[in-house]
């Protein structure tokens, strides 16, 4: 099927066969796909795909590969439901179907010239890395890039490798915590909040993009408020349930907005109100 | 008066003509019909499928029908079912795929949907009709199934010449007057003298039509007739919410005690979002025959009030009831002017006859404004 074609009939999925596949931490897989046909499909960071098994369903997945490799997308997924469960069991040269990209992704050219704070919590750290890749490729526009990451415990921390790299760059400084660890881990540990109040934050030049559990991003977007960041400057990534990704299932509203068309990234002034209010 | 505007008068025994034209032309006709004790849409083979000489009579909870002193065709307003049913059906097939190696190929196109020609779409209607086509042909993305039954669509509209105790068009200025998007508008006028239809073309396919059926050419008197039944309708209108600043209104109330109110009657049953002519969310599953080899995806009507609706991993993010009816109906009157630039509520009082409880959009609306006028005079002063 051709690009046109999937714009003409848009829940139909586009088969891609499986390059790659790799276990990352316990229960998540990154899968590297490569379209069956020529699609075009780039992508901006942040942007997500539905991603299909047959007969078995499809999920919304945010991209955490690079946008510069033309021809391949890579997701990175937890098993958490059927369709999960489904993705993180196929073999290499496997089919699944692609749909997308949908959505706004982070906001490339708002953070121009200013330092730029991303703070990820758990599998939230898989959309922020086509973010990352995208700022160190370019990182003469953009000033200091801190990435604050904050996991459950030692052995789910993503992308351990990249992480040690990203680190020993001059541009870029990692700081990384656990919610709780054993004697054997001998770094931070405690909430991702924490680390804001470690570093030192130039609130006028800083933008902050955050993804994470819900509960997670709260406080972190209510921390960096709180550190003088305006609500402007704090972009979030959000999550709600989606069947279509094409703004008509009507199941993804977030108050006026449709994650999945509108989002999912926010800035925080943009959905700061519904943050206040229970069960929106 | 453009020249796809002309102005008629039909006999009510000649309606059955203008059926056999389209019919001819290649339409469905589908409209208003008697079963199961309700008005519903379906196949008009004939004239004599029109519930004639039957009305309706309706309140919150309250959906019957009884038989009128005339034959009229149109005499009642509107019932459970919509134009949606026709335009996003209830269930359809998005599409089939076979496994083919290691991989499936989806199979050829669906056959094309028939061209309907909707009879008797009052005013409400039509404006809902043209929430929905914002919804599935105005964004990024068209909806094909919508936009393959809706393009070629002919609409037979009529004036409301009676209003529900439910009907609350006047205030969301959706009728009882159909004022644009139809290809042929029809007023019944019934009075001591006379039983007749003034029609009215609004497209050339309409102006087209018209010339084919038998009429007498339109007065002043009866453009007057008209005019005075249409204002009857206003006259009985059941209902009325206040607009100003809705959207406003609503949005300063998220945390209104009155959805705690509303926690406790809510059956959560979903028959508000069923019946609205503008509920336009769906669930979508995807299946497989017993063999694995073949697979279609289904796109199913769904409801804001189920639990599954709003569930991610950890749970529903609506739980409460109060919450979906909040989501319900913030969608209808507050984001969706946001999301689409109008209203979501038409005024055509569904949701209200078919709340098995009675809950009464009307009434909520104002027992929220009135709080909120409470606030703005009172408690809230200092803010």
């Amino acid at each position: 099927m051709s690009y046109e074609a999937s714009k003409k009939y848009p829940m139909q999925p586009v088969p891609f066969h499986v390059l790659k596949m790799q276990e990352e931490i316990p229960d998540c897989y990154t899968l590297t796909l490569q379209p069956e046909f020529n699609v075009v499909s780039s992508f901006s960071p942040g942007q997500f795909y539905m991603l299909y098994v047959f007969g078995h369903g499809e999920v919304p997945i945010s991209v955490s590969g690079n946008s510069f490799e033309m021809g391949t997308l890579m997701f990175t997924i937890m098993t958490i439901g059927s369709v999960t469960k489904a993705l993180c069991s196929v073999c290499v040269g496997d089919v699944v179907g692609v749909r997308g990209p949908f959505g706004k992704g982070w906001p490339l050219e708002q953070v121009k010239g200013r330092d730029v704070l991303i703070i990820a919590g758990g599998l939230g750290l898989a959309p922020l890395r086509p973010l990352i890749y995208h700022l160190i490729s370019h990182s003469a526009d953009y000033g200091i890039i801190t990435l604050l990451y904050g996991t459950r415990t030692p052995d789910m921390i993503l992308f351990q490798d990249e992480l040690a790299s990203w680190d020993d760059r001059d541009d870029m400084r990692v700081f990384l915590t656990v919610d709780s660890a054993g004697s054997e881990w001998h770094g931070h540990a405690g909430v991702v909040t924490e680390l804001i109040e470690k570093i030192g934050i130039d609130t006028v030049r800083t933008t902050a993009l955050t993804c994470g559990p819900e509960i997670m991003m709260r406080f972190t977007a209510h921390a960096l408020l709180g550190k003088g960041l305006a609500a402007s400057d704090i972009y979030i990534s959000m999550e709600r349930n989606m069947k279509c990704a094409l703004g008509h299932c009507g199941r993804c509203q977030y108050g006026p907005h449709f994650i999945c068309k509108d989002g999912p990234v926010f800035a925080f002034d943009q959905v700061e109100y519904l943050f206040k209010v229970r069960e929106v | 008066m453009n020249q796809t505007q002309q102005s008629h008068c039909l006999d009510p025994d000649d309606f059955g003509i203008l059926l056999k034209i389209l019919n001819e032309k290649g339409y469905l006709t589908v409209g208003p019909t008697r079963r199961d004790g309700a008005i519903l849409y379906d196949v008009l083979e004939s004239m004599y499928d029109l519930p004639i000489g039957w009305t309706d009579e309706q309140e919150a909870g309250i959906y019957r029908l009884k038989r009128r002193d005339d034959n009229a065709l149109f005499g009642y307003n509107v019932g459970p079912h919509s134009w949606k049913k026709y335009l996003f059906p209830s269930k359809t097939k998005l599409w089939s795929a076979t496994k083919k190696g290691a991989g499936f190929e989806i199979d050829g196109e669906a056959d094309a949907p028939p061209t309907y020609a909707f009879i008797g779409v009052r005013a409400c209607e039509l404006h809902a009709i043209q929430v929905q086509d914002k919804v599935f042909m105005g964004g990024i993305f068209q909806d094909p199934i919508y936009t393959g039954r809706r393009q070629d669509c002919l609409i037979v509209a009529v004036n409301c010449t009676q209003a529900a105790k439910t009907c609350f068009c006047t205030s969301m200025q959706t009728g009882p007057k159909v004022n644009d998007g139809y290809d042929l508008v029809l007023t019944e006028i019934i009075d001591e003298a006379r039983h007749y239809f003034v029609i009215e073309s609004g497209s050339d396919v309409g102006a087209d039509i018209l010339k084919e059926l038998t009429t007498s050419p339109a007065e002043q008197d009866d453009f007057q007739a008209a005019a005075t039944h249409i204002e009857n309708a206003k006259k009985q209108m059941g209902r009325t919410v206040d607009m100003t600043d809705i959207k406003d209104v609503l949005y300063h109330n998220y945390d209104n005690k009155r959805w705690e109110e509303l926690e406790k009657r809510c059956l959560a049953c979903g028959n508000c979002t069923m019946a609205c002519p503008t509920c336009f969310c769906s669930n979508v599953e995807d299946v497989t025959d017993l063999t694995g080899e073949h697979a279609e995806r289904w796109r199913t009507w769904d409801s804001c009030f189920t639990m599954d609706f709003s569930n991610i991993h950890g749970g529903s993010i609506r739980a409460s009831i109060g919450s979906r009816y909040r989501q319900w109906l913030m969608h209808k009157l507050a984001t969706w002017i946001d999301q689409f630039g109008s209203s979501g509520c038409v005024g055509c009082g569904r949701c209200i006859a078919w709340c098995p409880v009675g809950i009464d959009l009307t009434e909520e609306v104002k027992a929220i404004s009135d709080s909120e006028e409470g606030d703005r005079n009172g408690t809230h002063q200092d803010n």
